[in-house]
């Protein structure tokens, strides 16, 4: 690791430490979600798992079930078994089933914290492989809009008059399209997949950076150190990457975090309305949109995955305020 | 004033034109064409030439802009190849019913957002005021089809206080006079909570900061300084000068009010604008889409034009 990254580590870490709460806690939450995401399907069962309808279909969060290994592999689901002699009973689905001692290979509990939902799948196993899903479409997809919301503002900024009225009108038209809209629009368009998903996503939030970015060149461009490094040759992409955009970091970074959260709300709008991510794989909001559980009261299977979404959005505006007060901070130091 | 209205006309003239070559763009640039899409292998390559026959897609890509954007300049967004009956007689039946879903969700998100803030502001820092920080932050942060969905499971479901979804029942449909407003407005409880729930958080959100710069201002502390109380120094000083930007924000905020609209009537099976984009997406009925999105954009256009008079009127500063 290099002498500037250590650095920046280091400072990063001292921010973190030593920043507003509301900074260190959003930033904690996020941490956490991400973590438990990106490593609980390693530990977590198989989210497509279906393992008896019959016998595991929308149990209540905390309850287990008896899973029986044969010999031959499969298995076996049961809400209890008792030995009988040489016959095993499994009692399955309020009928009794006998099972021969000999062809059983193994006994064992699963426990379903979070519940099930009507296909016996594992609450707790697909909103972790969901989170997964749900949050690498967001971070992705807030890339893309930074990037090109960061050109597009640069470009404007920097490349005269002309070019600058044309870039924001369009700003201002994209703007004013309820973007539901047109993302349903290009759903019907698209086959939707994780990647056209984060496209579309992407390519239809980046005015709003784009703006942020514009006025902050406008403001910067005149400034001595700019005005200096055009003096002594550097081009206009130097200058932009350069020289402009760490002195728009910081509000950048605030707009990305509220972005983050809007992007978060968005995909699971989607996806809760079967326009998004697709099954079989699982999505935070295509798990909430399993509506049918809720008129058979099964609450578990979309609250779970409604509140993950809302502690992303809630990390996010913690993060997006915590950045600001350390900018207050930092301008009244 | 008229200077103004023609420049805010001319403004946002050019902005539709804009969102309508890009969304033609975007569907005739789209790969594969509609006709091809629309249909399975099952179907003779003769009927498939038909339908682009009657769908315009032999005619050159010029000449189908053209025509689009001139009928849509006259008000024909074409026909809805899943309703058969043109786009705007569709919208027509259905906007009425989203823009009372919207305005009422919207008052009661301004009603809730600004007693939050000034429950908020009676002690800043305060216990209560501490607690609906978290309060608004949680209803900023969750998503809408989760609150309808909950609210559903509560009201509905579980109490069967409310009807779950559509315009009326069926009762209600045959009735007349009073008993169709109470059907109706039974209806409309649990879709305008769910806007005005989410909404809300936002709205108390910024007018709380909002409040604290304005209130440490020099009229707010020479209010208190003659004797006012400080809910009179609050409300009938501070809050207006609050409220100003508050103002622009709603209207910014507009494009998400629709947006937000296309969820909750779907839960809801509301049967408004959202609802008829959502179905027209599933079917792929493109001219529906289209239209939809156009007619979307030119209401968030006139309702920010509205915003910015609304804001002139309230602001002597501010001339148009």
């Amino acid at each position: 690791m290099s002498a500037t990254t250590t650095r920046h580590l280091g400072r990063s870490a001292h921010l973190v430490a030593n920043g507003p709460r509301r900074l260190r806690v959003g930033l904690l939450l996020l941490t956490s979600l991400l973590c438990v995401c990106s490593l609980g399907p390693w530990w977590a069962a198989d989210p497509s798992a279906i393992l008896d309808p019959r016998v595991a279909a929308l149990l209540p969060p905390g309850t287990s079930r008896i899973v029986v290994e044969r010999r031959d592999g499969s298995t076996l689901a049961a809400e209890s078994i008792r030995r009988d002699g040489d016959v095993v009973v499994a009692l399955r689905g309020g009928a009794e089933e006998r099972l021969d001692a000999s062809e059983i290979a193994a006994i064992r509990e699963t426990s379903y914290w979070l519940g099930t939902d009507t296909l016996g799948r594992d609450v707790l196993a697909r909103l972790l492989h969901g989170g997964r899903v749900s949050l690498a479409v967001g971070a992705l997809a807030l890339f893309v809009a930074v990037f090109v919301g960061v050109a597009v503002g640069m470009a404007a900024g920097l490349a005269g008059r002309t070019v600058d009225a044309v870039l924001m009108r369009l700003v201002d038209a994209l703007l004013a399209v309820p973007m539901l809209f047109l993302l349903i629009l290009l759903a019907a368009l698209f086959r939707p997949s994780v990647f056209t998903l984060v496209a579309v996503l992407g390519f239809s939030s980046w005015m709003g950076v784009a703006r942020l970015v514009r006025g902050q060149v406008l403001s910067l461009k005149s400034r001595d150190f700019v005005l200096g490094a055009r003096a002594i040759g550097c081009g206009p992409l130097r200058i932009a990457v350069v020289h402009l955009l760490p002195n728009v970091t910081t509000p950048l970074a605030q707009d990305a975090a509220l972005r983050l959260g809007d992007l978060i709300l968005v995909e699971a709008a989607l996806s809760f309305l079967g326009l998004g991510v697709q099954p079989p794989l699982a999505s935070w909001g295509g798990m909430v949109a399993q509506g049918e559980e809720l008129v058979m009261g099964g609450w578990w299977v979309s609250l779970f995955p409604g509140a993950c979404i809302a502690a992303t959005v809630v990390a996010a505006a913690l993060i997006a305020d915590g950045l600001g007060d350390l900018a207050r901070a930092q301008r009244h130091a | 004033m008229a200077r103004w209205a023609l420049r805010r006309a001319a403004a946002g003239g050019v902005l539709l034109w804009l969102v309508a070559t890009l969304t033609f763009a975007l569907v005739s640039l789209a790969p594969g064409d509609v006709a091809s899409r629309l249909s399975d292998s099952r179907i003779s390559p003769a009927v498939r030439e038909r339908w682009r026959h009657d769908f315009g897609l032999d005619r050159p890509l010029a000449s189908r802009y053209a025509s689009w954007l001139g009928s849509a300049l006259s008000g024909d967004l074409g026909s809805s190849w899943t309703h058969h009956r043109p786009v705007t007689d569709v919208l027509a039946e259905s906007i009425p019913n989203t823009a009372l879903l919207a305005s009422l969700g919207l008052l009661l998100e301004i009603a809730g957002g600004v007693a939050f803030a000034l429950a908020q502001l009676r002690r800043p820092h305060g216990a209560a005021d501490r607690f609906i920080t978290v309060v608004s932050l949680t209803a900023y942060a969750l998503p809408t089809f989760l609150v309808a969905l909950g609210l559903l499971y509560v009201f509905s479901y579980s109490l069967h206080w409310l009807p779950s979804s559509h315009l009326l029942s069926p009762a209600g449909e045959l009735a007349t006079g009073w008993a169709r407003t109470r059907d109706l407005l039974a209806h409309l409880v649990l879709p305008v909570l769910t806007v005005g729930i989410t909404g809300m958080g936002a709205v108390a959100r910024y007018l709380r900061g909002s409040l604290l710069d304005e209130r440490t201002q020099g009229y707010v502390v020479a209010a208190r300084a003659r004797g006012c109380s400080e809910t009179r120094a609050l409300l009938t000083h501070a809050l207006p000068n609050a409220m100003l930007p508050l103002i622009t924000m709603i209207g910014l905020s507009l494009p998400f009010l629709v947006s937000g609209s296309l969820v909750i009537e779907v839960v809801f099976s509301w049967p408004g604008m959202g609802q008829a984009m959502y179905a027209a997406a599933l079917s792929r009925d493109l001219p529906l889409l289209m239209g939809g999105t156009l007619v979307a954009t030119f209401a968030v256009v006139v309702g920010n034009a509205l915003a910015d008079l609304a804001y002139a009127a309230v602001d002597p500063r501010v001339r148009v």
